[in-house]
Formats: C-alpha cells, sequence, structure tokens
C-alpha cells in the first residue's frame, strides 16, 4: 500500500512539475491579445499600426520572442541573453526614468539598432513604417500601454568639451559609484560581483566588457552612453545614477568610460598624458 | 548532289541535332539540378528561422541579403566561430525528389519498315513521366573568424558523382569599411536576381534563360551569366545594404577548373544598386549590371587536335542591363531584370569552345573538326564567311511573387529572349550560303530575323508545412513552358518552331 502511495505520489509531483513551465504560457492565447490590436504608435510622423505589423512579427521575430511575445519561441532554450518578454513591457534601452515604459521611438531605434551581444541583429532592413507598426505590435502584448504613459525622456545637456580634467573628474565618479565592482577596474567586465550578476528573472547576466570592442547595447554615441547610466537597464543589474550623479558628473564619466574602451578616441589620447592608472578599490573615499 | 540537296540535308540533321540537344539539355538541367544556397546552419547558428533571411528559400529578401553582404554575419558580435558551442558544425544538406513529366515537341526520329530501318525519319513529340531525383548538395559555409567567411558547396549529379559547384573564401568589412570585401574562388556573380536561389526546379524554369541565352550555333563558352565563375569579387555597401556595388574579374572558362578552357582571357563583371523606403509598399531597389570581356577562338593544335589551356585569338563579347525589385506590400512583388547582348561574329560562327566540358571542371573531349556539338578551331588563315556579323539580341526576365505567408509563395516569370541581328547576315544570300561551323555545314541565306528566339512560362507554388529554425521542408508545384522559333525538325524542308513543356511535382527539403 505504502510503495503505490509513493508511486501516486511521485506520478503526480512528476506531473505538477511538468505542467509548471507550461502554466503561465497555458493562461494566455493569442486571443486574449485581439482587444489590444487596435493600438498605435507614433514616431515623428508616421502612425503605426500593430495588425499591419503581423506578417512581418511572424516572419522575423517569432522564433525567438514567441508567438505570445513572452520571449519563449522555439530558440528560447538556445539562445543567450534571453529574448525579450513583450508581455512585461520592461525594456533596458529607454530615454525615459527607470521604471516608466520607454517611448514609441526608443523601441523603433532599438528595432533598427539590434542589440550587441545578443541575437538580436539590426533589423535595418525595414522601411520605417515597418518599424512603426512593430513597435505597434510589440506594445499590444502588455496592458500597461493601455493604463501608463511612457516617461518623459530625460534632459541631457549639451555635451562639454572633453578636457583631461573632465576625464580624471569621471574617473572618481567611475570608483565613487563602484561602476568597478561590476565592470572592473578596467572595464574588463570582471569586477568582484561580476560572476554574481542575474536579471530580473533570476537568469545570470554579464556586465558590459568596455574593453571589447563590441558596441554598447543601447547605443554608441556619447549621448547614448550618458543615457544608458542615467536611465538604467531595466530588467537589469545595471541601475539609474540619475540621483547619484549630477549631469556635468556624467559627462566626465562618459569621458572617462571612452579611454577605457577598445576604440581609438580623443578622450584616450588625452588620458594616455595623463598617465591615468586604474581605480584603487581599496583607496579610501575620495582619494583615489 | 545539288548545294540546294546538300544543304537540306545537312540543315536536317542540324536540326535534328538541335532537337535532341534540347532534350537532353532539359534532362541535364533538371537532374543535373541547380544547386541552390539555403542554409538551415545558419539558422541554426543565430536562432532565426528560414523566413527571416529567404523570401521563401532558397530566394533572399533583403535582410538575407544584407546578411550575405556582410559575409554572414548579422554584425552583432556573435559571428565569430568562438561564439559556437564547440559541437557545432555549419553543414546543410539538400536533395529534391520528385515526379516530373517532360515534352518536347518537333523531334526527329528514325523510322523502320519490318524490323529494318528506312532509312527515313519522322517528326513527333517526346513525352517522358516518372519519379526522379535532383543531385544531392552538401552546403557548408559561414565564418572562420569574425570578417573572415567562406563558402563550399560539393554537389553531386543524381548518379553522386560529385564537382565543386561553390568554393570560395571572403575578406569581409576590410580596416572596418562595409564598403570593402573581397572575395576570392569559385561564386556566383554579384546577381540581385539569384539563379543560384531559384525557387523553380524545372530543366528550362529552374534556370534564368535570360541569364544563359546565346544565339543558335553560337560557341562562346563564355556569357553565361547564372554560372558560378572562378575569379576575385569586390563588394561594397552601405551599413543598412541600401546602396551595393561590386566589380569581379574571371577567367573566360565558364567555371571550368584546370584552365582547360579560355586560359589566357579574361571577363569582367560590374554591378550597382539602389534601394529605397516606398513606405508602406515596401524597399525598392533599382540597380544594372554589365559584363565585358574576350574569350578564345583558336587553340593551338598537336596532330589537329586543340591543346586544353592554349586558347588565344580572344574575341570580344558584352551583357548589360538593368534590374529592379519592386514591391507592391507585404504580399506582392515584382523583379525584373533586362539584357543587351553582343557577341562577335567569330562566336556567332561557331568559332569558340574547341574543348569540349561536362561543366563542372571535366574535359570530356576536344575537337579537331567541326562536327555538331564540337565548334571549330580559328586555326590561322581561317576567314569568316561572307555575310558573317555580329549577332546581338534583347532579353527580359519578368518575375513576380504573391507571398500569402512565409510558409505559402506562388511564383509566375515570363522570360523573353529576342534576337535583333543573327549571325547569318545578309551577304548570306549568295548560293554557298554560311558556314555553321557548329555543325560543319552550310545554311542558305540569311538566318530569319526571330531564328532563334525563346519564350517561356513558369508558374508554381512551395508551400512549407512547417517554418522553423532547424529545418526547411517544401511541397513544390510547378509547370514550365517553353517555345524557340526555328528550331524544330522539318525533315530538311525548312524550320519549325518547337514547344517544350515540364510539369514537375516534389519535395524539396533541406536540414
Amino acid at each position: 500500500m505504502r510503495t503505490r502511495l509513493q508511486k501516486w505520489s511521485l506520478l503526480m509531483g512528476a506531473t505538477a512539475v511538468l505542467a509548471l513551465p507550461s502554466a503561465s504560457s497555458a493562461q494566455l492565447t493569442q486571443a486574449d491579445f485581439e482587444p489590444r490590436m487596435g493600438i498605435e504608435s507614433h514616431v515623428g510622423n508616421l502612425t503605426g499600426h500593430a495588425k499591419d505589423a503581423k506578417g512581418d512579427y511572424r516572419r522575423y521575430c517569432v522564433g525567438c520572442h514567441g508567438d505570445l511575445g513572452d520571449g519563449n519561441g522555439e530558440n528560447f532554450p538556445w539562445v543567450d541573453p534571453k529574448p525579450r518578454d513583450f508581455q512585461q513591457a520592461v525594456f533596458k534601452c529607454r530615454s525615459t526614468p527607470t521604471g516608466t515604459l520607454p517611448t514609441d521611438e526608443d523601441l523603433f531605434n532599438t528595432i533598427a539598432r539590434g542589440l550587441d551581444r545578443s541575437n538580436m541583429p539590426q533589423w535595418s532592413t525595414f522601411t520605417k513604417q515597418q518599424r512603426a507598426d512593430l513597435v505597434a505590435w510589440i506594445k499590444h502584448y502588455s496592458p500597461r500601454w493601455a493604463t501608463e504613459k511612457p516617461g518623459t525622456p530625460i534632459t541631457i545637456p549639451s555635451e562639454p568639451e572633453v578636457t583631461a580634467d573632465r576625464i580624471k573628474a569621471g574617473r572618481d565618479v567611475f570608483a565613487r559609484v563602484q561602476c568597478w565592482k561590476c565592470h572592473g577596474v578596467l572595464g574588463q567586465a570582471n569586477g568582484p560581483s561580476a560572476a554574481t550578476l542575474t536579471d530580473d528573472l533570476g537568469r545570470p547576466i554579464a556586465p558590459y566588457n568596455f574593453t571589447e570592442g563590441a558596441r554598447p547595447k543601447c547605443g554608441e554615441t556619447d549621448k547614448d552612453i550618458y543615457r544608458i547610466f542615467m536611465t538604467g537597464l531595466d530588467g537589469t543589474p545595471m541601475p539609474s545614477y540619475a540621483d547619484n550623479i549630477k549631469p556635468e558628473e556624467a559627462w566626465d564619466l562618459v569621458f572617462y568610460l571612452r579611454t577605457l574602451m577598445h576604440q581609438n578616441s580623443k578622450e584616450k589620447i588625452l588620458a594616455k598624458g595623463l598617465n591615468l592608472k586604474p581605480v584603487d578599490p581599496n583607496a579610501p573615499a575620495g582619494q583615489q | 548532289m545539288s548545294t540546294l540537296t546538300r544543304s537540306r540535308r545537312h540543315s536536317r540533321s542540324f536540326l535534328t541535332s538541335l532537337s535532341v540537344a534540347a532534350l537532353v539539355a532539359a534532362f541535364l538541367f533538371l537532374t543535373g539540378s541547380q544547386p541552390a544556397n539555403a542554409l538551415p546552419a545558419f539558422a541554426r547558428k543565430y536562432g532565426l528561422r528560414c523566413s527571416a533571411c529567404h523570401e521563401s528559400w532558397p530566394m533572399l529578401n533583403y535582410f538575407g541579403q544584407k546578411f550575405k553582404d556582410n559575409g554572414y554575419q548579422l554584425m552583432n558580435d556573435r559571428d565569430a566561430p568562438i561564439w559556437q558551442n564547440p559541437g557545432y558544425w555549419p553543414v546543410t544538406f539538400r536533395i529534391t525528389p520528385i515526379w516530373h513529366r517532360v515534352s518536347t515537341g518537333k523531334v526527329e526520329v528514325d523510322t523502320y519498315s519490318g524490323g529494318a530501318p528506312t532509312g527515313g525519319a519522322a517528326i513527333q513529340r517526346i513525352s517522358t513521366s516518372g519519379f526522379d531525383l535532383s543531385g544531392l548538395d552538401f552546403h557548408t559555409g559561414g565564418t572562420l573568424e569574425k570578417n573572415i567567411s567562406f563558402y563550399l558547396l560539393p554537389s553531386s549529379d543524381p548518379t553522386g558523382a560529385f564537382h565543386f559547384e561553390q568554393v570560395f573564401g571572403r575578406l569581409d568589412n576590410m580596416f572596418g569599411s562595409p564598403w570593402l570585401n573581397i572575395k576570392f574562388g569559385r561564386f556566383e556573380l554579384d546577381n540581385l536576381l539569384s539563379e543560384k536561389r531559384i525557387l523553380t526546379l524545372t530543366g528550362n524554369g529552374g534556370i534564368y534563360q535570360t541569364y544563359h541565352f546565346i544565339p543558335v550555333g553560337d560557341a562562346n563558352i563564355f556569357g553565361q551569366i547564372g554560372d558560378n565563375q572562378l575569379g576575385i569579387e569586390y563588394l561594397g555597401h552601405s551599413v543598412d545594404d541600401r546602396t551595393r556595388i561590386s566589380a569581379s574579374l574571371i577567367s573566360s572558362s565558364d567555371g571550368n577548373v584546370n584552365l582547360s578552357t579560355g586560359a589566357n582571357s579574361y571577363t569582367a563583371f560590374f554591378t550597382g544598386s539602389q534601394a529605397f523606403d516606398a513606405g508602406r509598399l515596401g524597399v525598392q531597389r533599382i540597380g544594372f549590371y554589365a559584363m565585358a570581356g574576350e574569350a578564345a577562338t583558336y587553340y593551338l593544335t598537336t596532330g589537329g587536335v586543340p591543346i586544353g589551356g592554349s586558347g588565344i585569338a580572344n574575341k570580344g563579347f558584352t551583357r548589360e542591363g538593368f534590374v529592379g525589385q519592386f514591391y507592391f506590400g507585404p504580399h506582392v512583388d515584382l523583379t525584373v531584370v533586362t539584357q543587351h547582348g553582343s557577341d562577335n561574329a567569330w562566336f556567332g560562327q561557331g568559332y569558340g569552345n574547341a574543348i569540349q566540358t561536362d561543366g563542372n571542371g571535366g574535359t570530356t573531349a576536344t575537337c579537331s573538326s567541326p562536327t555538331p556539338g564540337c565548334p571549330a578551331n580559328n586555326v590561322p588563315g581561317t576567314v569568316l564567311p561572307v555575310g558573317s556579323q555580329a549577332p546581338s539580341w534583347n532579353g527580359y526576365t519578368f518575375e513576380g511573387h504573391y507571398v500569402y505567408s512565409p510558409q505559402l509563395i506562388f511564383i509566375g516569370r515570363f522570360e523573353s529572349e529576342r534576337m535583333s541581328r543573327q549571325a547569318n547576315g545578309a551577304g548570306c544570300a549568295a548560293a554557298m550560303g554560311c558556314l555553321s561551323a557548329s555543325s560543319g555545314t552550310f545554311t542558305a541565306g540569311p538566318s530569319a530575323s526571330n531564328f532563334g528566339n525563346i519564350s517561356t512560362y513558369t508558374i508554381g507554388y512551395r508551400y512549407n508545412p512547417f517554418m522553423t529554425s532547424r529545418a526547411g521542408f517544401a511541397w513544390h508545384n510547378e509547370y514550365n513552358w517553353l517555345h524557340q522559333d526555328g528550331t524544330g525538325a522539318t525533315l530538311g524542308l525548312g524550320t519549325v518552331n518547337v514547344n517544350t513543356s515540364e510539369l514537375l511535382i516534389g519535395f524539396d527539403f533541406d536540414f
């Protein structure tokens, strides 16, 4: 009797375990998103319509992002980082403050730019209209877009002239806000916390390696880099530093980060003359 | 024997050989297949479905063209092999089991009486149907390192005899610029409408006639834009691939290895195109191509037999045209290719490829005298017959698609090849007529203005019951009808038009 009970328990347990992964997707079907099919996007003069992107999504996107936009496409097990779950409406690349929805233009630009170091290619071959339609399609997967408005894009002051002093000041900011804990003192993604990082879903995630030559995920211009650490990358351990770094300090940090990067730059040349040393993790605060 | 009788008899044998050759060619084209490039290996590497790069595999869409132009790289910093699981091997197999029916009209056949040949002939249609197989393609390609790509395609005929259909290495994005890419090896020319990625499979419908057309009797080995060629290619493109330019320098050997033909002659091929955003219609592209080259008409001989690789007395030829790829929303597109072609008069009179090849690099025979299918050798002292002139022609290809979904595509194509000047001109009205070097016979009078013209229609559809990033499988159904003016057999009583049709059904799959 006991043996039979054990068997039943095992069987029930196994059934429950097997059912768990599919439970979330079983909750929703394509029909659940139909009421939101009328959602639009607005980028410049373009108006995107979700219904017009159905074919393109099926042709280009569904293999990773899945029929239900939950990032659970057929390639989910094989790609790393994992595809974005549009149902969560949490996006890394935004011009808006952390925790808020991105603007339509943010999503529009991400589609064209792609995400380096991921399986998301640059879809610059689409027409602008196709991209606008796809933005609307992405939005139709989450009710957040019906109840919340996108955040207000942060203000980025005009870029000052890069100087040696600014680079030195940037190094101080790098030390003070402890960028090195994840990115490493040389920007090689080997800080003491690097190996322990996980995203909001508990999946391991690596910090950006400044020295390898890959483009930063959310853009490679100075403004893009400024925006990345002032808005944070939602869903990842990279927080927003809007409350910790003043705008003029943010530019200093951008200049310093440029000195760590693989590409040649004015900042690198200036830094050579300064004979800058990497930050010292053990130095007392303010004594770098 | 009068000159006219002799001329008719030779003309009859010439036309008979043409008809038989057309029938055989239809089989050869099909059974040899056109190795096409669609690699689930890339889909597996990047986790993208076939439909991301292919309008319908193997035909590329704009994104797939950009991927190819970047050296089979997405340019997302995951392109180097080091990012792949060590077990990953970029190999794809493709083969196509089919049933098909081929019907060719106006074929001259021997007649028999009482079990013995009568010495006469009759004309009849030959129709053949049955289950068949394409050749097998082993596609391997991808990156050896970031910005160093390769492609290797051993391809077999249905009996399993292999040749190297495509082999090249490529330096991509040199000095960090997409405008500098160099390819070296045997490769398809930079045709926007790619024959190696053609969606149709029949003997006449599985190639683009415009890419292969030469006048009847013309023996220029080259002028084969659709065939893979040996050489070097420069290609440059904008980051988004809207603007593309390329220039190739290739041996005028039609891709045959071992320098058996045209060893001392080269051809240049240039392309350029620009795409633009047309809003809801899609991305449109217009471009041009131009080819100019020389090929040998005289091979040194030993004992009267041409020596391979000794071709000299180069004569010129040109091909040029426009290409347009037009999209009318997400479901309908039309590609147009035009061509104006011209060959030197020596080619038109059948001088040229005295070294017969199997098309894959092997030498099958050398020609010591002009016989059917064996061109003449332009030995010192040879003069062109009176009335000989450089043949020229115009070709048009229109291919439209209705893409119901990534899994179902309907295909329609019309091609027209029209002679604008025949090799045998007005001067051939003389009693002896002009020498047809390819058959070694005389033909009376100038050729009819439409002699050799081709019209062909192809319709079909491909249905993919599934669409994943692991394999491709298509149910393929196609019908082709080809009409050629003046090449049918009529027992020496003139020339008639010939019609060939083919119906094909099969499974096309790769994995």
